[in-house]
């Protein structure tokens, strides 16, 4: 990674934070004083080194932890509403921003609602249970999927 | 990656697929604590492949389908 991308990948991911929401490469562009196409050519870049995952017009799909887009995965942290990309980035947020958070997702098996808060790095509910279909290797072969 | 009730939901979700594996959210937090925690820093570097296995055995994350490459 090269020290421009490196930096707009740290500009991008503050942006995130400070918007509540995924930038545009032009707000990130404008921040950094770099052209638009040069910050769309470090997304990519960034993309393929997997540090942003991008979507079929090259704006931010997730920044994982966050989620640029609503997914089943809602986290209340920091005075704002998250969405996360599954349920570890969920915990993710709340580790990311250092605060407490409120997650709020869905069991697949039975679609009933699970409420949990996340405080001092601790669940509130401890019976629940987490699984990983693909193995660690496999995760960034489709990213999405995982 | 997805949270379930219990591992009965596990099981009936996968209704008889190969399944991943299962831990409790527990070491969900932690493991997300240990991964993410650094993410927003803003003199945020990539951790190499050989630092992201080192926080999955430091956490008992270990055996084959934990291998990241």
């Amino acid at each position: 990674m090269t020290p421009f991308d490196l930096a707009i990948r740290n500009a991008t991911y503050a942006a995130f934070v400070e918007l509540g929401r995924a930038p545009t490469v032009g707000e990130v562009a404008k921040r950094m004083s770099a052209p638009i196409s040069d910050v769309a050519d470090a997304w990519a870049r960034l993309q393929d080194g997997h540090a942003l995952v991008l979507d079929e017009a090259g704006a931010i799909l997730m920044a994982n932890p966050f989620s640029a887009i609503k997914t089943p995965h809602r986290v209340e942290a920091a005075g704002q509403t998250w969405f996360a990309n599954c349920g570890w980035d969920a915990f993710g947020i709340g580790a990311a921003l250092h605060v407490d958070s409120s997650i709020r997702t869905t069991c697949p098996d039975c679609d009933e609602r699970i409420d949990l808060d996340f405080r001092g790095g601790r669940p509130t509910d401890e019976t629940l249970v987490f699984h990983v279909l693909v193995p660690a290797r496999e995760w960034w072969s489709d990213i999405r999927f995982t | 990656m997805l949270v379930f009730r219990s591992e009965a939901h596990v099981d009936r979700w996968l209704a008889g697929r190969a399944g991943g594996t299962t831990v409790t959210i527990t070491k969900l937090a932690e493991l997300a604590t240990a991964w993410w925690s650094d993410r927003v820093a803003p003199d945020w570097h990539p951790r190499s492949r050989d630092q992201n296995q080192a926080i999955l055995d430091e956490l008992g994350l270990v055996g084959e389908f934990w291998r990241l490459g």
